[in-house]
């Protein structure tokens, strides 16, 4: 276990590593760190002065070393755009993004498992059916013109619910939460939905398909044979060996859902980094886009991480093949 | 020649009818309605110059006091407008038409070169091994542990910053065929790679290869054939992903320029007068023509995936 567990740490390292490079040489290459922090007026020695001040002459790994360290302790630059470090403004706006990316993935999960649930018992049921449809039409609808026409139905014809920002927030320490205002939780329901159905559609087309490819086993014929009540059976001897594909699924989607978070965010004006990199893009601010793709590949990392420890957790035939190989002298 | 290509033709005619696909295509009739669909869509915009209404690039057709015409079904309508006019006066069912040859051109255009790029390195790396393979599907893994849209944003926005300002709207069509494009290869990569896996270690290709046929034709006249089903599959579903991505670019105004109707620009600018409580056709009509259009691909992608699994039969 903790050898598996430091193997795959390993691993995390290297992955962050290779995305720090690209970072870097996107930071370093595409941007000109130099000319984004001086005025017109500056004259080419002072901009040699600051080059040497800055580093920039030095061997490009030791640069590497040096972007890595900076890095760490959250010292990305300054933004083209706003004129401010970029660790700051991402330090602002991680609340809002975290929040809503949460809220929308407990919303996906707690509506495509019992449905996934619902349609893989009943297959050829008339319900099931029309979920199914409709779960492809909500694959193919775009998320963006998803928030358009929720925006169009209950902010614009209904009025029922803002359409942009976050509301009044209130201040926990550094974290600005929407969680404790009535106007807060009213602006996160439209963007939590708009980003929660996409992937709560995979969810539910996935544990539907792992649902009918356990119950066809002998193991649930026998349970039923035994006499076993349907719940009993459904429940604890079905929906808990499809649990390990589920459980990946749902942290790869916590992914998608990060990165549709940007569409959704633009959509809903949400102040939170996705917002964020869509004006970056824009303006080619290139120490945001650099920073937002180390910190977002850090959450990747860190959810691959979770995910492949919680197989452990799950699923104890992973367990006993170890430690049964291990005794073998394998 | 011709008499030979005729015969050809004929006999993957039968063959074709007395495929196991086509008999499951007649079988399913929701396959059927959407097949005819995309194929009506597909046509309406290659044929957009033909069959539409207005130019929507002539800048000096538009009348700016024909903007905002509703559609002609509705008080103030015009015939000559069948889907009313945006704020420009250009005609909308024009402006969709062309929007859709432009969106579905990019997307085609991705497609394809993600599955060049995806079936070449493929090969390559199941039929070479070694570090080749051992560097092509790292990177492979790498890619596919982000979700392809960041990436597509990503790709779009160091594309951007890297060319020269002034030339951007020129550009950025192929700036955005370049972004789906590097964005998904990989799943195209993975197929074509155990494919060839599994076939390198057949019979037939080592008698090919003791005769002395050239590795890169044993790769493309008897391994890549074997890949075709699963790669069609997932060209199917990455089109449909490819059209929603061009839109999405396109509405965040990180793609094409509003000069330029694409379906996404198109929801783009409707999307600025969503609270004026009328004008609405403006955004309705182009995002059903998206929503339609990704719909109808995606059911395609999704009996092809089911027609060619031998598992499902």
């Amino acid at each position: 276990m903790i050898a598996f567990v430091l193997r795959r740490l390993a691993q995390s390292v290297a992955v962050m590593l290779t995305v720090a490079l690209f970072a870097f040489l996107l930071f370093r290459f595409v941007g000109d760190p130099v000319n984004n922090m001086v005025g017109q007026d500056t004259s080419l020695q002072d901009r040699e002065k600051l080059r040497q001040a800055l580093g920039l002459e030095d061997p490009v790994p030791v640069q590497f070393l040096h972007f890595v360290g900076r890095a760490l302790r959250g010292d990305f630059g300054i933004s083209y755009q706003y004129a401010r470090p970029v660790g700051a403004i991402i330090a602002e706006r991680l609340p809002a993004t975290l929040e809503l990316s949460f809220t929308a993935a407990f919303l996906a999960l707690a509506l495509g498992l019992p449905l996934g649930v619902y349609t893989g018992l009943h297959r050829d049921g008339r319900a099931a059916r029309l979920l199914l449809a409709l779960s492809l039409v909500g694959v193919s609808l775009p998320v963006f013109l998803t928030g358009i026409l929720l925006i169009l139905l209950f902010s614009v014809a209904l009025g029922w619910l803002p359409s942009f920002g976050r509301g009044d927030v209130v201040q926990l320490g550094g974290w600005a939460t929407g969680f404790l205002t009535l106007s807060g939780i009213k602006s996160l329901i439209l963007p939590a939905i708009t980003l929660a159905l996409l992937q709560a559609t995979f969810i539910m087309r996935l544990v539907r398909a792992e649902m009918l490819e356990v119950l066809r086993t002998d193991y649930i014929k026998f349970a039923r044979a035994r006499g076993l009540p349907d719940r009993i059976v459904n429940l604890g001897h079905a929906l808990k060996n499809t649990l390990v594909p589920v459980i990946t699924i749902t942290g790869l989607q916590l992914g998608g859902i990060i990165a549709f978070a940007v569409v959704t965010e633009s959509v809903f004006q949400w102040p939170g980094m996705g917002f964020l990199l869509v004006q970056a893009i824009n303006f080619a601010d290139i120490p945001v886009m650099a920073a937002y793709l180390v910190l977002v590949s850090f959450f990747f990392v860190l959810i691959n991480l979770i995910v492949d420890i919680l197989y452990y957790v799950v699923d104890p035939r992973l367990r006993i093949d170890r430690s049964a190989a291990g005794a073998h002298g394998f | 020649m011709a008499s030979e290509t005729a015969a050809l033709s004929a006999g993957l005619r039968h063959r074709l009818r007395d495929s196991d696909l086509f008999r499951s295509f007649r079988r399913s009739p929701v396959t059927v309605v959407a097949a005819a669909i995309t194929a009506i869509l597909v046509l309406a915009a290659l044929l957009a110059p033909l069959i539409a209404p207005h130019n929507p690039y002539d800048a000096a057709s538009l009348n700016l006091l024909d903007a905002r015409d509703p559609p002609a079904w509705q008080a103030g309508g015009d015939w000559s407008y069948p889907l009313g006019t945006d704020d420009q006066g250009r005609d909308m069912l024009s402006a969709i038409l062309y929007g859709m040859r432009t969106s579905l051109g990019i997307s085609v255009a991705a497609v394809l070169l993600a599955m060049a790029l995806g079936i070449a390195l493929g090969l390559l790396a199941g039929y070479a091994g070694g570090w080749i393979d051992t560097v092509i599907m790292r990177i492979a893994d790498v890619q596919l542990s982000f979700p392809v849209i960041l990436i597509a944003l990503l790709v779009d926005g160091i594309a951007r910053a890297l060319l020269p300002h002034a030339q951007q709207d020129r550009i950025a069509p192929y700036v955005i065929v370049l972004a789906i494009a590097s964005a998904t290869w990989v799943q195209f990569a993975r197929t074509v790679r155990g494919s060839t896996m599994v076939e390198r270690a057949k019979e037939y290709v080592q008698a090919a290869r003791v005769t002395g046929v050239h590795p890169a034709l044993i790769a493309w006249r008897h391994v890549l054939p074997n890949a075709m089903g699963p790669v069609l599959v997932i060209a199917t579903l990455n089109l449909a992903f490819a059209i929603q991505t061009e839109a999405a670019l396109s509405f965040l105004g990180l793609g094409l320029p509003v000069t330029e109707p694409s379906l996404g620009t198109l929801i783009r600018v409707g999307d600025d007068f969503i609270f004026s409580g009328e004008w609405r056709w403006m955004l309705l009509y182009p995002a059903i023509a998206l929503a339609g259009l990704a719909l109808a691909v995606n059911m395609l992608g999704d009996w092809l995936r089911d027609a060619l699994n031998p598992k499902l039969r």
